[in-house]
């Protein structure tokens, strides 16, 4: 009976070495060969597994290595053909992947629609039918549980003021649409209305985008470490690390391939970024301008600046300052073992305000010092993490871009100058879809506050 | 001891508006159809207002006119001003009002129901329900006369246990001083019906030659009025206007200084009143920043100097209704010629009826209109003609007809009243259809015709004209995509004009007209259609093409919508037997009983997961194909 196609991480939420997003529906396959390089997945045998990547298309870049399994229907679990995309564990990874599949038009699975889909189509006995819907009772009720405690009290807030914003507005055109000869409100026009629409649709926006901070956070606060070469990049990231990934050497250059770690500095994820690119940040800035190495860095979220304390600032550190200024850092002076040749009361002046610590990496001083600096930075609220966290769940992500979907239809509308009771429907729509995120969906508080609002007679 | 007077297939209790439309309905079905009524002189009696019509009402009007109902033919014969509201804003709430005169109304209804061949009228006072065997059998009389039915539909709206309030004055009443019905009411709560009790209210009436006009804003009618029925051919050009004034700080001066008189505050009424339609007290009281309040001046018929002071309800006494009309322009020296008054009356709970207005528990049993817990004549009249058809189905043993959310702002009340209920007088709002778009006035129709005319509503020649006009509609609309119009000077000019942006290249017809400044009007000057087209047809043409696209969206709405309407609940079906659905859901499911899971879902109580659980509790009976295979 049901047409479309739905979606959902079928793993435990948590680190697992893997994770499964399943879909299930006529589309699943079409949707996952959509994103899938490697084998054509549409041409391909039933109930086989096949290695490939799955590329997201709206950059064009990789976003996972993963293994497809193809099982068409009706032997599957749902009878309808089935996809089970494994991919690398993690949260983070795993999300991106059902973004990506629920982009190209997949439904998010109400909890337990699997197994509803798979009883319905009748895979399942008469025994069975009582375990199902206590299944999809508890998994409703946890899910709604785990929804409510992933919702941040201000994100309720914030979406229940948006919502109070958009009922208004709504309300407003209500009453001019019921009680037309009601003469005690202004006429809502497209011109109010745009107000009103931009409005909300800036703060929907501001939610996806801190989503998206906030994804960055769960991945890893992505971290750079620059400075002039062997002044001990390498040592500190393996002082981070605890672990000889990257090649130390005296010699300057010899760090030559990229390297990604994961750490978890007290509590604070990060993303250890070692490219060539920032390796010879110095070339950057001589190459390319002090601005546009700025740009280059301001995709990381941290950045670490380590300086030779055994030699004087050269121009080439005074560059890398100007590059980094207001952007979150952490400057390291490094190789206290050697005698002090830099001054550290001018690296404090260009620090300005921000934390200096001094090390030697290589004899493990200073490490704490350093880690309880990056800890800080974070709990200190610099980073300002408490607004990073807000919406992390999918579900509440989904529903936040497809509010925002409707409400550009709405703002299309105005532009197009349509009649204002057919844009307030895709405004209805927004709000409704709000409401969905916050678990309020009663129509009637729509005709309260006609009547709360307005003084209404004939 | 009672006499046979009588066999029926339909009795319809009642004769306002949902008693009218009701008798009139079940007769045309083929139904052998009797009316007992209290006073045949106020059948369709208007006890409030002097217009039908307006936003979301205006359109179950033509809902009613399009299955064949009267309410649309007898305004459009007897109004005394036709308007148009929300014509600046979308097709989709535009809306029709007439202002009616109240005695021709009563005169033309009852000359129409008295010309129709199945149906008998009769004065009489139900006093009781004949029921055998748990079903409806008929009713018996004050007279002691007993009539048998397969159906019998009570429409008694406000004569429940009426009681009208004026002030500290209480007396046991219909609206208008007529009969109070209290022996049915009595009668209903043994059979076991749960009962409300409601209230609303009435400005006085004054007398014109007592008003002085020229304080006041001269509110007149269309020139070119539309009308409501799609059959009506000639309009009344001899309108007259209504009148605007205003209260002000004097008028809230002495509400505020006698507002332990008012019924409402002195807590002489109990029932719940609708917020829609609140009384001038409740107004200055809840909103007490405000200046002023509009009151129309409304004329009550041609042939009468009785002037409606609409937006002045209230239960204040005699004497300070007077004090407070005296304050107001125009007013300084009118005298009263009815007192306003406040009715409290018995409603009967709606979810105990199924969606055709069957009571559950009762078989045979039909209420419709007020006494279902709504306001307004245009609900009761769409109500009244639901339950006339339902109630000669059942007797003739035909169908039953139900209009779902998607089909008929009717639909939308009758699934909000059964599904939901209502804890105040319930009106129709345009906000209460998820479906506004569809359900617009000028469609009406389209929507309903062809049902009317497959329930034997419908005449064959209204019929055919309807199909002409839909075929008309179809073929312009083919046409205009085929024609390309090429920037020439003519077309430029027209498009300036409007002030759009001149054409690059030619474009189709259709998609010139979708542009914002465009009217059908214009491209029919660039391109004429073939036929001679009435303004319904280039109308109906130009909505379409122009808001094709949120059509589209609407409709992909209700079929996904559709699918769970299309799930039926078996009436056997047995809540407690189910597992994992929450208990006020239970509770609620086995109070309501859905016909569909989609009425389900919209049962306020009723969770998300409450449905999964229904539907896979429903789908058992596939689980005869249990396959191993895997």
């Amino acid at each position: 009976m049901d047409t479309d196609t739905i979606t959902a991480i079928s793993t435990p939420i948590g680190e697992g070495a893997i994770a499964i997003v399943r879909l299930s529906g006529p589309e699943a396959v079409k949707i996952s060969n959509k994103l899938f390089q490697g084998n054509d997945l549409t041409s391909v045998n039933s109930h086989t597994i096949h290695y490939g990547k799955i590329i997201d298309p709206s950059t064009s870049e990789v976003a996972e290595e993963v293994m497809v399994t193809i099982m068409r229907g009706p032997r599957t679990f749902t009878r309808e053909d089935v996809v089970e995309i494994n991919c690398h564990g993690g949260l983070a990874s795993v999300n991106r992947l059902l973004e990506l599949v629920l982009a190209e038009g997949a439904r998010l699975a109400e909890p337990g629609e699997f197994t509803k889909r798979a009883f319905l189509n009748g895979r399942i006995d008469l025994s069975q039918a009582e375990a199902v819907m206590d299944l999809i009772r508890a998994k409703t009720d946890k899910a709604m549980n785990v929804a409510l405690k992933q919702m941040d009290g201000r994100l309720s807030k914030l979406i229940q003021s948006l919502r109070q914003e958009l009922l208004e507005t709504v309300a407003h055109v209500e009453v001019n649409i019921d009680y037309p000869e009601y003469d005690d409100v202004e006429e809502m026009t497209l011109e109010m209305m745009v107000k009103k629409t931009n409005q909300v649709y800036v703060e929907i926006e501001r939610l996806l985008q801190m989503a998206k901070q906030g994804k960055i956070l769960r991945e890893g606060i992505s971290t750079a470490i620059i400075g002039r070469p062997n002044v001990g990049k390498s040592s500190l990231m393996n002082a981070l690390v605890h672990e000889n990934k990257a090649i130390v050497t005296d010699i300057p250059g010899t760090t030559r391939d990229a390297i990604e770690e994961y750490v978890n500095i007290r509590g604070v994820p990060l993303r250890l970024v070692d490219t060539a690119g920032i390796r010879e940040t110095e070339d950057i800035v001589e190459r390319i301008g002090v601005e546009k190495s700025r740009q280059v860095l301001k995709e990381s979220d941290l950045i670490l600046l380590v300086l030779n304390y055994g030699e004087e600032l050269t121009k080439e550190d005074l560059n890398l300052f100007k590059v980094v200024e207001d952007l979150d850092i952490i400057v390291i002076v490094n190789k206290t073992d050697l005698d002090q040749k830099i001054d550290i009361d001018k690296i404090k002046h260009y620090a300005n305000g921000r934390p200096v610590i001094t090390t030697a990496l290589i004899e493990e001083v200073g490490i704490d010092a350093l880690e309880t600096a990056i800890a800080d930075t974070f709990f200190a609220g610099e980073l300002d993490v408490g607004d990073l966290t807000y919406v992390s769940n999918v579900r509440h992500i989904q529903l936040l871009k497809q509010a925002l979907q409707s409400l550009t239809d709405a703002i299309n509308g105005i532009e197009d100058k349509m009649p204002i009771d057919l844009v307030q429907i895709d405004v209805t729509r927004t709000w409704e879809l709000l409401g969905e995120i916050v678990g309020d969906t009663v129509q009637e508080s729509l005709i309260d506050q006609l009547f709360s609002q307005f003084c209404l007679g004939k | 001891m009672t006499y046979d007077a009588g066999h029926y297939d339909v009795i319809v209790i009642g004769g306002g508006h949902a008693g009218c439309e009701a008798a009139f309905a079940a007769a045309r079905r083929g139904a052998k159809t009797l009316m007992l009524t209290l006073n045949l002189d106020m059948l369709a009696f208007m006890p409030c207002n002097p217009s039908i019509g307006g936003p979301a009402k205006g359109v179950v009007v033509r809902e009613i006119d399009a299955l064949g109902g009267l309410m649309g033919k007898v305004i459009d014969k007897t109004y005394i001003q036709m308007r148009m509201l929300n014509t600046g804003k979308g097709p989709a709430v535009r809306a029709l009002r007439a202002q009616a005169d109240k005695p021709l109304y009563i005169q033309e209804m009852k000359s129409i129901l008295e010309n129709e061949k199945k149906l008998t009228l009769r004065q009489a006072m139900v006093e009781k329900l004949i029921v055998e065997n748990g079903e409806c059998k008929g009713v018996i009389t004050e007279t002691k006369a007993a009539y048998y039915a397969e159906s019998v539909i009570i429409t008694t709206g406000t004569f429940m246990r009426g009681r009208v309030i004026i002030g500290d004055l209480s007396y046991e009443s219909g609206p208008n001083n007529q009969r109070a019905s209290v022996k049915l009411s009595e009668h209903l709560e043994e059979l076991g019906f749960d009962l409300v009790r409601f209230k609303t209210g009435t400005p006085p009436r004054v007398n014109s030659h007592t008003v002085d006009y020229s304080k006041t804003e001269i509110q007149p009618g269309d020139d070119d009025p539309k009308h409501f029925s799609y059959e009506t051919k000639d309009a009344i050009l001899d309108q007259i206007p209504c009148w605007l004034t205003y209260t002000n700080e004097f008028t809230h001066k002495v509400i505020d200084e006698n507002l332990a008189l008012s019924a409402m505050y002195s807590g002489m009424i109990k029932g719940t009143g609708p917020r829609y339609c609140p009384s001038i007290e409740d107004k200055v009281v809840r909103f007490n920043d405000k200046p002023r309040h509009q009151i129309f001046l409304e004329p009550e018929g041609r042939n009468t100097e009785e002037i409606y002071v609409q937006g002045l309800s209230t239960s204040m006494p005699e004497f300070v209704q007077r004090e407070m009309l005296r304050t107001i322009p125009g007013l300084e020296n009118s005298e009263i010629m009815r007192a306003g008054y406040a009715i409290e009356y018995d409603s009967v709970v709606p979810t105990q009826l199924w969606p055709t207005l069957e009571v559950k528990n009762i078989p045979g049993l039909f209420t419709a209109g007020q006494i279902n817990g709504t306001s307004g004549y245009e609900e009761a009249a769409g109500q009244g003609l639901m339950a006339g058809i339902n109630a000669a189905s059942k007797a003739l043993n035909k169908e039953s007809f139900i209009l779902n959310r998607s089909q008929a702002y009717i639909g939308v009340l009758i699934d909000d009243l059964v599904t939901k209920g209502t804890n105040e007088p319930y009106r129709l709002l345009t906000s209460r259809a998820e479906y506004r778009l569809l359900l617009r006035h000028d469609n009406a129709d389209i929507r309903l015709t062809e049902i009317g005319y497959n329930l034997g509503m419908i005449g064959e020649e209204r019929y055919r004209s309807f199909l002409e006009k839909n075929r008309l509609v179809g073929e312009e609309k083919l046409r205009l995509t085929d024609v390309m119009l090429k920037p020439t000077d003519e077309v430029q000019k027209i498009i300036e004009e409007a002030g759009g942006t001149a054409l690059k290249e030619a474009v189709r017809a259709v998609d010139l007209l979708k542009r914002p400044e465009m009217k059908y009007e214009m491209i029919e000057k660039l391109t004429p259609a073939t036929l001679d087209l009435t303004w319904d047809v280039k109308e109906q043409v130009e909505i379409q093409i122009k808001y094709q696209g949120y059509i589209d969206k609407s409709n992909q709405q209700v079929e996904r919508m559709q699918k769970m309407e299309n799930k039926v609940i078996p009436d056997n079906i047995d809540y407690d037997d189910i597992g994992g659905i929450a208990t006020e859901a239970k509770q609620k499911l086995k109070k309501v009983r859905p016909l569909s899971v989609g009425q389900a879902s919209r049962i306020s109580g009723v969770n998300p997961s409450d449905v999964s659980i229904l539907l896979v509790y429903i789908e058992q009976g596939k689980i005869a194909r249990v396959s191993n295979e895997y």
